[in-house]
Parts: structure tokens; sequence; C-alpha cells
């Protein structure tokens, strides 16, 4: 049997292979996304192009736009020299942000009185908005209690913050972005692999004759899974090379437990992909079935958004989706050192995901014969 | 003369019907492209609209008290009141690190036993707070609901002690467009140029990478069809129904997501019109340059799809990428569009906007297809 299914293999093999461009699609691309994506995916705010009305030029008030000018992400100013300008400006796009310091800032700050400053942001990306927003908060905040520290007259507050974050101290969304790029591509690699395996017999009717060859079902299914979970193994290899070599991530857990969890999620996402397969008839129809689930997976994987902010029936329909588990394994693994012991609730669901669709894909087979 | 080219005129229009009759049925026969025009927008958008959130809510947050206190139980009660964290307390810090550890809660706030003594001598108390870092956005986003809570508490406490917790300099900042920060307000406009990319590219370069592959478009090219025709009997179907596809995604996002439209309806659908071309011909020429149907749609995911997503300005903030890699986002016609989406939607007509977008726009599609037309022609020979 095993030798049969090894033929079946190489024959999976030389029809993805001989094509010196399906070749070429197999391996560049993960390879340029990777980088790509990983320079282009980050939630970090950088370059931020800010305006300045400043109506008073005193010290305290340019200490203040110093601190502005010091920081590493506000890059670019632009001074305006009214308030409507910088407006038109952010209606444009050219500003993300104008900060508005009034005539009296500096006297009402030596007076010991609050100094209001108005800042406006360009809230058509919202979350830009909100993380340029914590920023300048930042800034004002250490700009407070410096100015507290060093003029008599105001009152230290009665508490701070001392906030220390776990696995990623510096908060780098890199770190958190790139790990899920492994599962977005692997995902991508092995369903269209698998997806499009058996399609493209039905298309061009090699299928029927595939079927009266003396192999069993279960033998073809065998074939068409091994390539895909081959293919994606090494792909897989290559993206964590290129994201622990070339980005940096620190890869703080055990490769075995990492390698269990992607061959887990091979196995999950290939059964899929031979479900979908089998019931396309056209290759157009497979590649459109496994779009259709590729989509709605990452988006319901938490790869950019978190799945606590779902509604509470979105999160339950998270529950059928393998990358969700693999996205948690990732980085687990990559951050936190995830023990298998703590991962065993990803493991699970990936193997039973897996069994149900190739048994489907497997009933579907004998099915669609007749 | 004249009533030669009005009759060439009269075959070319018939030429043009059939091909277009051929291409219809096959849209029709084959219902994976209207699935792909009309369910796909539909599902994306509904997962987006409702399941795709970047406003965290009831963030699971536990709190541990060294020693109890008056001022302690205080500051738990203001924290209980803050309508993004929910709180628990929990005994001591080691139960609480493996809270954290086993993701049940984000983050630990940590009072020690010298809290109160602090608080009350005026001292500035340190509170000592644990985040889970590896989801950065996230962290940073609970970062500022716990500081905010914290001022609250502080402003209350001030109060209630007839004093004013006055700052120095003290902050009234503005989000301008969505002042509510909806993050379904920039993603559902963002959406509609993913959805149409996917529509253009992908379907015209799986349909017409087909052709190639089963040979039925040599087939065509020996009757008296000029390759242009051929193209524009592809081109029109597929902007029919990327249209409609448009149609109905703006349709959802303004009353079923109550999205603002600011800016007006028919600017809106000719620069959608525009990106369109420019998908389209971006689909046709994969097709045209790919000889399966397997490279095609590898070719159309790689090159359209994904930079759409992750490449255009829809979720991460193009200023902040790399110099080279922000070079590179010029090239992607989902950025232009995206760009004059959200404008569009959120912030109103805002004309020199609208002009660069619709230029680059309409510049990427007559490249496209220019090129298209030339490299089929050749295809032939």
């Amino acid at each position: 049997m095993w030798q049969r299914v090894f033929h079946l293999m190489l024959k999976e093999f030389l029809a993805l292979l001989k094509d010196p461009a399906s070749r070429a699609v197999l391996v560049l691309p993960p390879i340029i996304q990777t980088i790509i994506f990983g320079y282009a995916a980050t939630l970090d705010l950088s370059h931020i192009r800010y305006g300045v009305y400043a109506e008073d030029r005193a010290a305290p008030a340019r200490e203040l736009l110093a601190r502005f000018a010091g920081s590493p992400t506000f890059t670019q100013r632009v001074h305006l020299d009214s308030l409507e300008q910088g407006r038109a400006l952010i209606d444009r796009g050219e500003l993300l942000l104008v900060v508005h310091i009034g005539p009296r800032f500096s006297e009402r700050l030596l007076r010991h009185r609050p100094a209001p400053v108005q800042v406006i942001i360009d809230g058509r990306n919202s979350n830009t908005a909100v993380i340029a927003q914590g920023y300048v908060h930042e800034i004002v905040d250490r700009f407070n209690a410096r100015w507290i520290a060093e003029h008599a007259g105001w009152q230290p507050p009665l508490a701070h913050l001392v906030i220390r974050a776990w696995f990623n101290p510096n908060l780098e969304s890199r770190w958190f972005i790139i790990p899920g790029i492994i599962g977005l591509l692997l995902q991508v690699v092995a369903m269209l692999v698998a997806g499009l395996s058996i399609a493209r017999e039905r298309e061009s009717g090699t299928f029927d004759q595939l079927l009266v060859a003396p192999v069993r079902p279960f033998e073809i299914l065998l074939g068409k899974a091994l390539p895909g979970f081959l293919v994606g193994l090494a792909e897989g290899t290559l993206i964590v090379l290129i994201a622990v070599l070339w980005f940096q991530i620190p890869l703080v857990g055990r490769l075995a437990v990492l390698y269990a969890g992607m061959a887990l999620f091979l196995f999950a996402t290939i059964g899929v992909g031979l479900a979908i397969s089998s019931l396309a008839v056209t290759m157009q129809q497979g590649l459109l079935g496994a779009f259709l689930f590729m989509v709605p997976s990452v988006l319901l994987s938490g790869f950019a958004t978190p799945i606590a902010n779902m509604p509470v029936i979105v999160q339950y329909l998270t529950l059928l989706n393998p990358l969700r588990y693999f996205m948690d394994i990732l980085r687990g693994v990559f951050l936190e050192d995830a023990s298998l012991h703590l991962l065993v609730g990803q493991f699970w669901p990936l193997l039973v995901i897996g069994l149900v669709n190739l048994a489907m894909a497997g009933w579907m087979f004998r099915h669609r014969l007749h | 003369m004249i009533k030669t080219s009005a009759l060439g005129w009269v075959n070319r229009m018939q030429r043009l019907q059939g091909l277009l009759r051929k291409e219809f049925l096959q849209i029709v026969r084959d219902p994976s492209s209207i699935a792909i025009a009309f369910v796909m927008p539909m599902v994306l958008l509904l997962l987006f609209g409702y399941g795709v959130s970047l406003n965290a809510r009831n963030v699971p947050v536990a709190l541990v008290i060294d020693q109890p206190s008056g001022v302690a139980a205080d500051f738990a009660g203001s924290f209980r009141q803050s309508e993004y964290l929910s709180v628990v307390q929990l005994p001591n810090m080691h139960v609480g690190k493996r809270a954290l550890r086993a993701h049940r809660v984000d983050a630990v706030i940590h009072l020690r036993s010298q809290f109160a003594r602090e608080v009350q001598a005026g001292r500035s108390a340190p509170i000592q707070v644990l985040l889970n870092g590896v989801d950065a956005n996230t962290a940073r986003i609970i970062r500022g609901y716990i500081e905010g809570s914290l001022s609250r508490w502080l402003q209350q406490r001030a109060e209630r002690q007839g004093q004013q917790a006055a700052r120095p300099v003290m902050l009234a900042s503005r989000i301008w467009f969505n002042a509510n920060v909806r993050s379904r307000n920039y993603l559902v406009p963002g959406l509609i140029a993913v959805i149409m990319t996917l529509i253009g590219a992908m379907l015209t370069a799986l349909v017409v990478a087909r052709e190639w592959e089963r040979g039925t478009m040599e087939a065509l090219m020996v009757t008296p069809v000029t390759i242009g025709e051929v193209l524009l009997g592809k081109l029109l179907p597929y902007f029919l129904l990327g249209m409609g596809g448009m149609a109905t995604s703006v349709a959802m996002a303004l009353w079923l997501f109550d999205v603002p439209l600011r800016g007006s309806v028919w600017v809106l659908f000719a620069v959608s019109a525009v990106f369109m071309l420019a998908a389209l011909g971006m689909g046709l020429l994969i097709s045209v340059s790919s000889r399966s149907q397997f490279v095609a749609g590898q070719a159309a995911i790689v090159s359209t799809f994904l930079p759409a997503f992750l490449l255009s300005g829809f979720i991460f903030d193009i200023h902040s990428m790399t110099g080279p890699i922000r070079l590179l986002t010029y090239l992607v016609p989902a950025r232009y569009f995206v760009s004059f989406l959200q404008t569009g939607f959120l912030a109103g007509d805002v004309w020199p906007v609208i002009f660069v977008d619709v230029s680059a726009l309409a510049i990427m599609a007559a490249i496209l297809l220019g090129i298209t037309l030339r490299r089929s022609r050749k295809r032939l020979d």
C-alpha cells in the first residue's frame, strides 16, 4: 500500500513542479511576502506628520514643542500660521495631527494655572488616530512630570503607574504580526496545493482514470494530502527562518512544540482543502471555494484584530477555524515559551477538524462517482 | 467608403454582442462568478462590520491588593466602574501572575502594602501594572484604559477633598471625522476596495486563464473577431459584475452599518468605475501572462489581494512603513482607492485628494490595459 501511495505522491509532485512557473509560484511569493508584509504590517506609528500652530513663543511653549521634535515618532513638522491652514492640511491628508498652543499658554503655566493645549487628529483611520493620541498623551505626561518636579506650587499626583509588559517589553507590534504571517502564508500554500489537486484532475478528465486504477480512495486521498503537507513544512521552516534571522523576532519556545503545531495545522488545513476540492467540479470552483474559506478564516483568526473584541456569536464561530488555533500556538511558542501542556487546548481541535474534513473528502470521493 | 465603414461598425457591434452573450451565458452557467461578485461582498462586510473591531471592551484585569485599606477599596471601587475593564480581585501576585500566564486576564494591577500610607502622605504611590504584551496594539489600548481609570480616580479623590487635580498642561484632543472612534467607519469603506479588487482582478484572472488553458482562446482567435473585441467582451461583463458588487457594498455600508457618506454618491461611483478598470486590467494582464489557472490564481492572490489588504493603508498606516515599502505602495491601485474611500465616506469631497487618486488610477488602468492588449497580440504569434 505504501508503495502505491508513494507513487501517487510522486506523480502529484511532478504535476506540481514540472512547470517552472508553478514552481516559482510556490517558492518565491512566500519569501517576498514575508519580507514585504513583515515591514508593512505594523500598527506602530512612525514618521508622524504634524502641524504646529503656536500663538505663544515663550520658553515653556518651546520646551513642550521640543519634546515633540525630540520624539522619534514625530518627525515631520509643519509650522502653521492659522488653525484654518491646519484644518485644510488635515482634510487633504497631509497632516495626521495639529497641535495648537494658545496665546496665554506660558503665562498661565508660570502663574500655576493649568494651561490648555488643543490637539486635532485625523480620524479617518480611527485606530491610527487613537495610537497617535496615545503618543501625544505620553509626551504631555512627561512634560507635566518634569514641570511639577522643577516648579514649586504644583502637587504631584497621588499615585502613578509603573507599567511592565511581559513577553514583548517594548510593545512592538511586529513581534505579534510576523509570527501571524507564518500562519497566513502556510494556509495559502496548503489550501492551494490541496484545494486544486483534485479539481485539476477532474477538469482535465484524469480523475476517472485515477479511480479505475488499482488504488483505494483512501490511498488517493493520502497521495493528494502528503505533497501539500511536505511543501507546507518546508515553506514553514523557510518563513520561520526569515522571521528569526531577518526580523530578529525572538523564538523563546521549543521548536518541537512549534513543529507539532505546524504539522497539526497543515493536517487540518489540507483536510479542509481536500473537502473543498472534492466538492468542486472545475478548477475555478476549487479556487473560489478555497478563497471563500480563506478570507473569513484570516479575518476571524485574531491575526490583526483580537477575537475577544468580536461579538459572542462570532467568537463561537471562530472555534471552527483552524488558523485561530495556529495563531495562538505560533505566538505562544515564539513569545511566551508556551509549553505543550498550555497548548493542549489548541492542539486537539486541529486534530478533530482535520479528521472530520478528511472523512468528508473520502466520502465525497466514493459518492461523486456514481 | 462611408458605407463600408458603417457596415464595419455594424459587423463589429454584432461580433461584440455575440461575445458578450457568450460571456454572460458562461457567468450564469457557472454560478461561482456570481457568488464571488455578490455573496462574497455580503459575507465579508457582515464579518467585518459585525465581527472585526479594534475597540476592546470588558478587558479582564486582575487586581491584587497586598494590604486592604480604605484607600485601596476606594481605588478598587473606582476601577470597577470602568466600562472597558472587567476587574477581578485575586489574593496575591503569585495567583495574579499565573492568571496572566494562562491568558485568563490581560493585565494585573498590583497595590503594594505601603500604598495607602504613601497616598495619604501625598508621596505619589507607585502602582505596579503587568501587561500581556504579545498583542502590542491591544496592550497599548489596555494601558490607555488603565491610565484613564487612574486619572478618573485621582480626579474624584481631589474633588472630594475640595481640591483640583490640576496638571500643568491640560490636553484637549479631538478626533475629527470619527469622533467616537468607531473602527467600523474606516474598516467598511476600506473593505470595499478589497472586495472590488477581489472581483475585478481575481475573477478575470481566473476566467481568462481558463480560456487559455483550455485552448478556447485560440479557437476565438481564428474567428473574425479582433483581439481588442475579445478583451472588450471580457471587460464589460465583469465591469458590470464588479459595479454590482460595489453598489451592494455601499448600500450595506450606509444602511446596515450606518457609515456616514459625507461626499457625493456620483463622485463615489465615478472613481469606483476608474478603479474597477484598473483592477480588471490587472486581472487580464495576469491571465494573459500566465499559462495555467494554478499560476494565475497564485499570482492574483499575491499581486492583488494581499497588497490590497496589507499595502493599501486599509488597516496599516502607510506613512509608518519603511521607505522602500512605502514606495512600493505607490504601485498598488488599491492604495489610491482606499485613500479616496476613507476621504469620500468620512471627510467629504476633498478635491485635491480626489484629483490625485483619480489621476493615478486612470494612468494605471491605461497602462495595464495597454500592456494586456499588446501581450495578447504577441501570444498568438
